[in-house]
This record gives structure tokens, sequence and C-alpha cells, in this order.
């Protein structure tokens, strides 16, 4: 496994003093228990036993036929909490654990992976607090009752957009603040190293479950991989084991929001700037004097102003093709996908979905799987009130 | 060149056995223009070194206080260009260092070969990059030296053996000591080996060193007196200066606050 904290030259470790002890000692923690049989087992154990993986490679006949592709999704909102976040939360909580933390911390956006902090923190026996954007808060006040019950203390967090990116700077402060007994469980490919290369081993998963799925199902490697780009540890998940197999197409589709001519939304790709934010050197929407821009998007899990480093790389080599989905296209998709196929999907999935309808036409007769990566349950009320406003 | 002003205080401050006093306030906060004369103000009134905050939108190692000078600063459109403007016309009259604090992505923004030379017209002392530790700070380092800026770096109540040596092979000008694993704001009482890291840390690395985060009172600073070359005063007077921007009683709190810590500083 790479030890670097780079990928090309985005990466690194942009963060206070205070806060360096203790990413080294995480670095340290992690490479020394991941390559134990020990820590393999056991998080295996929790992954099949617990998290009910391996989870379905499924393919959506209605929608295949409707579209004329053959569509596999990767059924991620399966999972128990209903979002690839668990695998993450897992790994590092059982991590934090054998590190001798007694408490975790966790930002959220959608509140996919503070529940899943909640959950995990629930089963090893660990306190845990979770910062929230007060408007995220709002737009998904079930997974906050969810987080509650599961024993977690949720802190609303007030300043600037109140969204993820205020919930990652409360972390911070929180994390500086007790960084002798807490571990901060991130929730994505992000910020300082070690963790988008840590979470990326404990979602990848997801891939190599799929690559094995799709050769048995279909005999053959997939023609492309699509999945949704917010912070990008799901896509990280599901393309990471493809990388090196060169001829599947991966593409990345990141929060198109009112569209890009707007200026709500969050597609850093689209009109983003290599600068650093929150620990990392990587794409960033950011203003011409380097103050980070307040973005849109109808799913708040991607309603981030940055994205993972490595996705960066990925794009600069141009391994990964990234592309925007809006909030238009992605409400259709929901729909659609709910109509034809009986599954709702997280509005942050249905980025991945608008995608491959909007593009069926390229990819007639291929074989095209899609990472879904969360269910919709948490988005029905948002998404219902949306369609009276629109109706 | 400026680039030994820095040095040439503790110089100075050590013959007379008196201490830095180092008052911190956000650069725009509510508007350039109060900057300006808050920077004179400092001069004439006791200030040894001044360090000026550039202010970010995401200040991550801020507490509240300074997280809402930072929002007033940037609602009145403070940019880092206008901001080294304001330096250059207060260093056209007074000699006092200026210890910019920023954050890294706007100077990155600016281009750090730029803001280096831009920086160095403008008459910047030195440089204090919060979330940019020893590792990632090389390039940035050598553009700031060759344009005779002194990179300033941190030093916390974390400090390990190994991030000692690694803050040893850059620092330059002073350690900062943040007194308190947390962010800035104004604190009742220091950490009580507070005392022993700071004498661990000076026995070690041959610089001044001032104390920062949580100097709340001068009680605080005649509690550390003797252990210290400086003392950074940063949330508590950002506070009252929030105060004095909206009353009259508010200003003369903040300036007789302000005198107090320069006293206390400055022991006879």
């Amino acid at each position: 496994m790479k030890t670097g904290s780079y990928f090309g030259k985005y990466g690194g470790a942009y963060v206070p003093e205070t806060l360096m002890p203790a990413l080294f000692e995480l670095k340290n923690g992690f490479f020394k228990h991941i390559k134990t049989r020990e820590f393999q087992k056991e998080f295996m154990h929790y992954l099949g036993e617990y998290v009910g993986r391996p989870t379905p490679l499924y393919f959506a006949e209605n929608l295949s036929r409707k579209l004329g592709i053959k569509l596999y999704l990767k059924r991620e909102d399966l999972c128990h909490t209903g979002a690839h976040k668990i695998n993450n939360a897992i790994g590092q909580v059982l991590l934090a654990k054998k590190m001798g933390k007694d408490r975790i911390i966790a930002e959220t956006g959608a509140g996919q992976h503070g529940v899943a902090t909640a959950t995990a923190a629930a089963l090893l026996g660990l306190k845990c607090r979770v910062y929230m954007g007060t408007e995220d808060m709002k737009r998904q006040a079930l997974n906050v009752i969810r987080m509650e019950m599961l024993g977690a203390e949720v802190t609303g967090v007030d300043s600037g957009s109140r969204t993820l990116k205020d919930a990652i700077n409360e972390s911070l402060r929180d994390w500086v603040t007790n960084v002798r007994d807490t571990h901060y469980v991130l929730g994505t490919v992000f910020g300082p190293h070690p963790y988008p290369t840590m979470v990326k081993k404990f979602v990848s998963v997801i891939g190599k479950e799929a690559i094995r799925q799709v050769m048995k199902k279909v005999g053959r490697l997939p023609d492309a991989v699509v999945a949704c780009v917010g912070g990008g540890s799901n896509a990280m998940g599901i393309f990471y084991p493809f990388i090196k197999l060169e001829p599947v197409r991966l593409i990345g589709v990141e929060a198109g929001g009112l569209g890009i001519e707007t200026g709500k939304h969050a597609a850093r790709f689209a009109t983003g700037r290599v600068g650093i934010f929150q620990g990392t050197k990587s794409y960033v929407l950011q203003d011409g004097d380097g103050q980070i821009l307040q973005t849109h998007s109808v799913s708040a899990g991607l309603d981030y102003a940055s994205v993972g480093p490595e996705h960066s790389f990925l794009r600069e080599t141009g391994r990964v093709h990234y592309t925007y989905a809006t909030d238009n296209e992605v409400l259709d998709a929901f729909r659609l996908l709910s109509r034809e196929e009986g599954i709702i999907p997280a509005l942050e999935s249905s980025h991945a979905i608008a995608y491959v309808v909007k593009h069926a036409g390229e990819f007639r007769g291929k074989v095209v799987v899609v990472n879904l990566s969360g269910r919709g349950d948490k988005d029905v009320a948002h998404v219902s009130e949306i369609w009276k406003g629109v109706s | 060149m400026n680039n030994n002003q820095v040095i040439e205080v503790f110089k100075r401050l050590k013959d007379t056995g008196k201490k830095a006093f180092i008052p911190y306030i956000t650069a725009g906060d509510p508007n350039l223009k109060q900057t300006l004369e808050i920077l004179d103000f400092f001069a004439n009134n006791g200030a040894d070194i001044i360090e000026l905050g550039v202010p970010f939108s995401d200040p991550m190692a801020d507490g509240p206080v300074i997280q809402r000078a930072m929002e007033r600063a940037l609602k009145s459109g403070t940019t880092l260009k206008k901001i080294l403007q304001t330096i250059k016309d207060f260093k056209d009259r007074y000699s006092v260092p200026i210890v910019l604090m920023g954050y890294y992505n706007p100077f990155w923004a600016f281009g750090i070969d730029d803001f280096a030379k831009a920086a160095r017209d403008a008459g910047v002392d030195a440089v204090l990059t919060v979330d940019l530790p020893p590792e990632e700070a090389k390039g940035f380092t050598v553009l700031l030296k060759n344009e005779g800026i002194t990179p300033i770096f941190l030093a916390t109540p974390v400090t390990d053996e190994k991030r000692l040596l690694k803050i040893r092979g850059v620092a330059a000008g002073f350690i900062y000591f943040v007194s308190v694993t947390g962010v800035t704001g104004e604190r009742y009482a220091l950490p009580e080996d507070t005392e022993e890291k700071v004498g661990w840390i000076k026995r070690n690395i041959e610089l001044p060193l001032v104390l920062g985060f949580g100097i709340s009172s001068p009680k605080i600073i005649h509690e550390f007196y003797l252990s210290v070359d400086g003392f950074v005063v940063g949330s508590a007077l950002v506070r009252r200066w929030e105060r004095a921007c909206l009353s009259e009683e508010g200003i003369s709190e903040f300036r007789i606050f302000f005198i107090e810590m320069a006293q206390a500083c400055h022991r006879e």
C-alpha cells in the first residue's frame, strides 16, 4: 500500500502544529494494524456479519430495458444504516479502539456518515459526538434523530454556510482541543494524510466485490463504472480496484446544483482551482482571494467546496472522467429509479443515475455499473416538499 | 532590509528585563481604515511587535471571537492585497515589526512567489501560517527568507521530542508557544505544566519564546513573566475591540485593557 502523503501534487497534511503528533500517531497506528491478521479478521467479521457484505450487484432489468443498456447497481444502499459510509466508520472506530482512544467525533453532511459513526461507536462502546451544520440538520432531520437514538451527541454548527464544511471546521476545532484522547472519524477520502489513504482502504471493498460479481454475472469487466463524487469516498471505493483495469471507463459525477452558470453548485472540477483547504491540497471552489465559496446542491452529502486529493490526481492523469448532474436531472433520476426498480436512492447516488440516463445513447448495449451508495429514506420528506413546490 | 527587526526587539528587551508585548488584531475588522488607526494606537502605546491576522472564510484554529472578527473583515471587502497596502501606510510612519498571521490558502491564491515579494515591499517582517507545519512549509519558507521575511513556527503542549527536532530545523525569529491544546480564545488559567514545557523547549531551541492563546489578563502575564520572552494577546483584545466598535465606553475599556497588558509585559 502506498504510504506517502501525496498523490502527484495533491494531498499533504496542512494542519495546525497541535494536530501533527495526532496525525503521526494515526498514521503509525493505521499502517501497523491494517497489516495484522487480527485487525483484518475483525474488520471482515463486522463487514460480513454486521454490515451485511457482500452487497448485491443487482441487474436493474426494467431500467436497462428502458435505457437500452445493461445496468448493474452495486447495492451499498443495502448496507446496515443505509449507505456505504458504515464500511469506513467501522474501520476507523475499530482502529481508534485499538489505539486506546475512548472518544470519537465526526462531521456529517447528509447525516449518513454521522449515523454510521454513531452506530460503530454504539457497537464498539465508545463515546461519540457528531457535528452537523444547522442547515443540514433541517434538510436531514431524520438522521439527527437516528444519531441521538444511537446514543451520540449531535452538535449543531451555526457558522458559515451551516453545512458540511462548517461541520468539518468545528470537528477540527474539537480535535485540536481534545487531541489526546479523541479520534476524529473523518467521513471521506479528504483531509490531511493519512485520511485519504486510510478511508480509501476501508471502502475499497466495494470495488473488489464489484469486480468479482460482474465477472461472475457477465463473464467480463464492465464498460463503465459510474459514481457520485462529494468528498469522493464511495467513488474511490468502487473506482480504486478498477484503476489498473484500463479498458473500464470510470466516471465521477459532481453536484451541478442549479447549473454551473448560476454559481450555485458544488462542481469543483468545473470551476474550481487548486488550493489548500481543511488539511489537503486539491481542487477548491474559491474566489480570487482564496476565500472558500459557498456551494449548493439538492443533496447535502455532495454540498462541499473541495474534493478528495486523489480524485484531483485521477482527473489530471485522465484515468477518471469527471462531470456533473444538475438538481433537476437528479430529481428526475430519483423518481425514475423509484418507479422503475422500486429502489428509492439517496439524492447523492441519484447523481450517478442521472448521468447514466442522460448518456444512455453512448452506452447502448454496454455494461454499466453504478455505485448506488445510499438509500433515499433520509431524502423522502425533502424531495416530497420540492415536488409539491413544483406542481 | 528589515529582516532582523524582530530579533532586534528581543535583544533590546533582554537588556532591560522586559518582555515583548505582541497584540493581535484581525486586519479589516471592521474595515481597513480602522485597522490603520488601531495599528497607530498599538505603536504609540507599547506594542513591541504587532500580529496582524489575514481574514479567512474557514479559520479552523480560531475560536468564536476571532471567527467573528474574520467574518466582519471579509464582509467589508478586505483582501490580502489591501492589507499589504495598509501595512505599507503604517510602515511609512512606524518601525514596529509586523507579523502577518494567516491560513495558507489566501497566500497560495495570491501566488506564494508574488506574495513574498509584495509582503517585503509592504514592510512585513514575519509570517506565521497557521495550517502550514514544517513538513509542508519548505517552498514557502525559502521564498519568504529570500525576501528577508522571517517564517514563524508554532510549538504546542503536545510537542514531543520528534516534533521539536522538526520545528528546530525550520524555526526563525521566535517560537510561538501555543499554551493550550485548542483554538484561540481567552482562558482563566493555563495548563499546570506550561512552565515545564516552555522550559524544555527553551533549553532545546535557542530562540526567544513567546506565549500565546488564552493570555486574558495581567495576572497570567505575571505568572509566566520569568519563563518566556513575550506574550501574544489576541482574543481578549479582539473581544474588547468588538465592543469598542459599538460604544464610547467600549473604546475606553479597550484602551485601558491594552495599556494594562502592555504595562504587565514591561515591568520596571
